[in-house]
């Protein structure tokens, strides 16, 4: 899984894009998150309000609920604030 | 057309190419956003615009293509900048030419706060104070959702 991070979200966790082996308790967006808060203090006050947090998987915007598959490309980052 | 780019672009050579050949269109629509100073307390020297290549283009195209099927376009335009740009410094162009005023104005306003709320862009102000990441305005998202309840004009 290849994960990136942008704007705000980038530089709490401390870096743009890991390439992580899928752990067995994620299966969805929402595990997904809940795992990479356990990762570190930069992770988790990344990831400490769930209302200035999207997610994409694959280039489409997605819920908590989608399902993460090993080879997706799942990015996280604020709400956008381009125009 | 979707163009994702750092450098400035020429308005008036981008609206003659849009409806370059088309004798049809009797009229284009256009909104170009600025980098702007607020002044006093809010000064603004510069702004940083990151996006999400890849995503940025398929975001882009898909907003293009809606709007397209919502009205009957000759053609269209977005052009978004990225990286560092300073106060008075063209960010967006959207335009659009139809063969009616009415389709082509609300089509691109329509691009544009569709844009605002589903690009994956960021903009980060260097100010007197620092820098900070611009957040989320909530009448970007009113004005994207009235879109959502409208069909057509």
């Amino acid at each position: 899984m290849r994960l990136l991070y942008f704007a705000w979200l980038r530089a709490k966790i401390g870096t743009a894009e890991e390439e992580l082996k899928l752990p067995p308790q994620v299966h969805d967006v929402k595990s997904l998150l809940q795992w990479l808060k356990s990762r570190g203090p930069g992770y988790a006050e990344a990831l400490k309000d769930m209302q200035t947090v999207r997610v994409a998987v694959n280039q489409d915007y997605v819920g908590p609920e989608h399902a993460i598959r090993d080879g997706d490309e799942v990015a996280i980052f604020p709400p956008v604030t381009g125009g | 057309m979707i163009r994702v780019q750092h450098h400035d672009f020429d308005v008036g050579a981008e609206l003659e190419t849009l409806t370059a050949g088309n004798t049809r269109s009797g009229g284009v629509a256009s909104f170009i956003g600025l980098v702007r100073d607020m002044g006093a307390d809010n000064r603004i020297t510069a702004l940083t615009l990151e996006h999400y290549p890849g995503m940025t283009e398929k975001k882009l195209a898909e907003i293009e293509a809606e709007a397209n099927r919502r009205w009957p376009l000759d053609a269209s335009l977005i052009i978004h900048r990225y990286g560092r740009l300073e106060p008075g410094e063209r960010i967006v162009l959207v335009a659009t030419a139809s063969p009616h005023r009415e389709a082509a104005l609300a089509a691109c306003q329509f691009l544009i706060d569709w844009l605002k709320t589903d690009a994956p862009f960021w903009k980060s102000e260097e100010t007197p104070q620092g820098e900070r990441w611009v957040e989320k305005r909530a009448e970007d998202d009113a004005a994207a959702q009235r879109w959502k309840a409208t069909k057509w004009w």
